[in-house]
């Protein structure tokens, strides 16, 4: 794919299939891997899809999403021009302070401890789902649920507003489905819902990482202002549950499309780290990628990005570069190392990653000992890829056993 | 073999800790990575360059 000069390629690039990547991105890495393209908003950027460019410019510390010259994705810009992206320092030593007031709740110790328990939700889950009989859609009964449920009590939130949370983050990440009235209510509604949980909370702390960041100072000393603690709550929120609902959906599919794979992880349990990891890489309907705004030049393999350039980084088109990836169009558990870029690189990388990725051990291994049988219920040429714009994933993921 | 980390760096992913458990541990009240041994044994060597490959941050070198 070349590209001559006014020549735009409109991006979201279209999916061709559910789990199939899109030929356009093994032509850009080759021939364009710096391409320009005309966002959902009308604003022009300049596409990255080369593993080595992606990784240099996420972790580059000096770049964030926002400025106030940067593209838009779409012309309201969703919750990521919202009052969380305003309230929560964004970039430098700041960024970091309150970064790390929060990345203590998300250590390997404290994943290890809450495993028993996402494990729990999950077979309850799965109990319900059965219970309800075949076929299923296996991201409404599993998929969608469990990580609102982990984040919920996370934030200290009872059962019974799960379902609200639920709804709240579906509407403020999903750009394209709610009208903007719809989204700006569900907004309001969930900055209200959690002012009375903080002052609650202020009142009576529990367990919770809300609780305990209401007295918690950063390193400075400083304490968080209740707009940073609503925002850190709505930020944990939207990050955390539509993307993992979406990759239980997406890895489930991409394991059950090929019967070989799951055969393999019935074999052998054991890999259910790898493939957890591959399936992370091997995403291709992984949704929009990063934004970057690049506040000064910068070199690349493949040129120089000039100041003022917002860049699009690729992270699914990065996955597949044959150049960091042996075979890489070939979906393989046993991988490893496993360097994808799913959960960016650098000082702005997935907060919660560990916690995403206990989720999705969790729900491998509870599927593989209560259902082995498992099978999509439609061919996997039938599975449709969700309309939203930020978030990427299967509308449903039927199957049965 | 010789660890080095960059605390201020790291981003408290937990990898290497995974990766590395007798190599590597976090902060209880921030996560960020500290080295229980600089110099471990090499029967650990492949496990503590995995560590290093597999951190986001790029906050693990490791010197053989």
């Amino acid at each position: 794919m070349t590209q001559s000069d006014g020549d735009l390629i409109d991006y979201p690039i279209p999916v061709v299939g559910a789990i199939e990547a899109p030929p356009e991105w093994e032509q850009l890495r080759q021939q364009c891997p710096v391409a320009h393209v005309r966002l959902p908003s009308g604003d022009q950027a300049e596409l990255l899809t080369r593993y080595d460019d992606v990784k240099q410019v996420l972790a580059d510390p000096r770049f964030t999403r926002s400025a106030a010259d940067a593209a838009r994705i779409s012309e309201n810009g969703g919750v990521f021009n919202s009052e969380m992206g305003n309230a929560l320092p964004q970039y430098g030593d700041a960024h970091q302070r309150w970064r790390r007031m929060i990345t203590k709740w998300f250590t390997a110790k404290r994943m290890n401890a809450l495993r028993p328990d996402i494990e729990a939700m999950a077979e309850r889950l799965v109990d319900e789902m059965v219970k309800q009989g075949k076929p299923a859609d296996l991201k409404a009964s599993l998929g969608f649920p469990l990580p609102v449920w982990v984040i919920c009590d996370l934030l200290g939130v009872p059962e019974s507003d799960r379902d609200r949370f639920a709804y709240w983050s579906d509407t403020l990440l999903n750009l394209t489905r709610y009208q903007q009235a719809e989204i700006d209510e569900a907004q309001a509604a969930f900055v209200a819902y959690m002012a009375g949980h903080i002052a609650a909370k202020r009142d009576e702390p529990g367990e919770d990482l809300l609780s305990e960041l209401i007295t918690a100072t950063d390193s400075a000393g400083e304490r968080l202002t209740d707009r940073m603690l609503v925002a850190t709550g709505m930020g944990l929120l939207v990050a955390g549950h539509e993307t993992t609902a979406n990759m239980i959906g997406k890895m489930m599919a991409m394991l059950l499309s090929d019967r070989s794979r799951w055969e393999q992880l019935l074999a052998d349990p054991s890999l259910v780290r790898t493939a957890v990891e591959e399936a992370l890489r091997y995403d291709a309907t992984a949704g929009f990628g990063m934004i970057r705004y690049l506040t000064e030049d910068v070199e690349v393999s493949s040129g120089v990005l000039p100041a003022g350039t917002t860049a699009v980084c690729s992270m699914a088109s990065a996955n597949r570069d044959e150049n960091v990836f042996d075979a890489a169009a070939e979906m393989d558990l046993t991988r490893s190392p496993n360097l994808h870029l799913s959960f960016g690189a650098g000082p702005h990388s997935c907060i919660g990653q560990p916690l995403a990725r206990a989720e999705l051990q969790v729900v491998l291994e509870v599927l593989l000992r209560r259902l082995p049988t498992l099978e999509l219920a439609v061919p996997a040429a039938e599975l449709r890829p969700v309309e939203g714009l930020a978030v990427g994933g299967l509308r449903e993921v039927p199957v049965k056993w | 073999m010789k660890i080095i980390i960059d605390q201020d760096k790291c981003v408290a992913s937990g990898q290497c800790v995974t990766a590395a458990v007798d190599v590597f541990d976090q902060r209880d009240e921030d996560g960020i990575v500290v080295l229980l041994n600089d110099n471990p044994p090499d029967d650990l060597a492949a496990d503590v360059h995995q560590a290093a490959a597999v951190c986001p941050a790029l906050a693990i070198v490791v010197e053989d």
